[in-house]
């Protein structure tokens, strides 16, 4: 089981917004798939997946602000 | 740095071929590139885009040949055509740094340098992200990024000609007022010369900021 979590997007960043899940609960991921973009004021960030697996829980819903540091899904690795 | 110069490009070009080179970078075939080009007219509409700041319906934007695209850069609506001069830096933020402020903040660097040498004092605005001489915006930034690579970028009003059509949108959402480097400086500028300039600006950041890491990059970058 391997948690994603909003990783330091830059100095004076300390939340984002959850804007676009490209995977659902269930479904398989690949390592370095785009699993979800985030959005600050100017830009997008895309954050991949850390691991082959399943995407088993996403805490955010698209719209929800999200804290530096917070878990965002958890991706059942694949073995 | 790779640079592009595609002169006066549809939106959708210059957009494909961003990809493309974003998935050069992703390889690690070279760590920077540049896109420069002008645009004939289009709305872009970013992640963060509100309906009401598109105050004219695509029968009207068709009316006045602007074409609309919805894109994955942050910010909201803006305006590009051929009175701007556009950069898409595609850059592999690890060769650099892994800082999304840092690199507005580095956008915005540039731009007011470059402003500067056409004797233009650019200003930066407490909590918002592009350029502003006296009072009005000059330049607008809106980025993405995708494993630390960035695509999307900026654009600095050259020419006065088509600022008007910022009327069919809120510019970024704000109630604000657009100015061009002809309308500060009251003479026509030559867009060739500002690019050639910017360009200039981007080595001097690339030398500056990613010099320490080109050891990185696995094959040779021009």
């Amino acid at each position: 089981m391997v948690k994603v979590a909003l990783p330091e997007l830059g100095e004076g960043i300390t939340k984002a917004t959850v804007s676009y899940w490209y995977f659902q609960p269930g479904e398989k991921v690949n390592e370095k798939d785009d699993l979800v973009e985030i959005t600050t004021d100017k830009a997008t960030f895309n954050l991949p997946s850390p691991c082959a697996g399943t995407l088993s829980e996403v805490f955010f819903r698209e719209g929800d602000s999200v804290n530096i540091g917070e878990s965002l899904a958890v991706i059942e690795e694949q073995v | 740095m790779r640079l592009f110069d595609l002169g006066i490009v549809d939106f959708n070009a210059a957009w494909q071929l961003q990809k493309n080179i974003f998935s050069q970078v992703r390889e690690n075939d070279f760590s920077a590139a540049v896109i420069l080009c002008r645009h004939h007219p289009v709305i872009t509409l970013g992640r963060n885009t509100k309906k009401d700041n598109i105050l004219a319906g695509e029968e009207t934007l068709r009316q006045n040949s602007i074409a609309l695209y919805k894109v994955e850069r942050g910010g909201d609506a803006t305006y590009h055509g051929i009175g701007q001069l556009t950069a898409y830096p595609i850059l592999n933020l690890h060769y650099f740094k892994k800082d999304i402020n840092w690199y507005l903040r580095k956008l915005e660097d540039i731009i007011i340098s470059c402003l500067s040498d056409f004797g233009v004092r650019g200003e930066k605005r407490k909590d918002l992200t592009g350029v502003w001489v006296e009072g009005k915006k000059i330049a607008s930034i809106g980025i993405a990024i995708k494993q630390w690579i960035t695509f999307h970028g900026l654009s600095i009003n050259i020419s006065s000609g088509d600022l008007e059509n910022f009327r069919f949108i809120r510019p970024c959402g704000m109630d604000i007022e657009m100015t061009s480097l002809e309308s500060v400086l009251g003479r026509p500028v030559s867009i060739e010369d500002v690019k050639l300039n910017l360009i200039l600006k981007f080595q001097e950041a690339r030398r500056e900021d990613g010099k320490s890491c080109s050891a990185g990059i696995r094959r040779r970058d021009n």
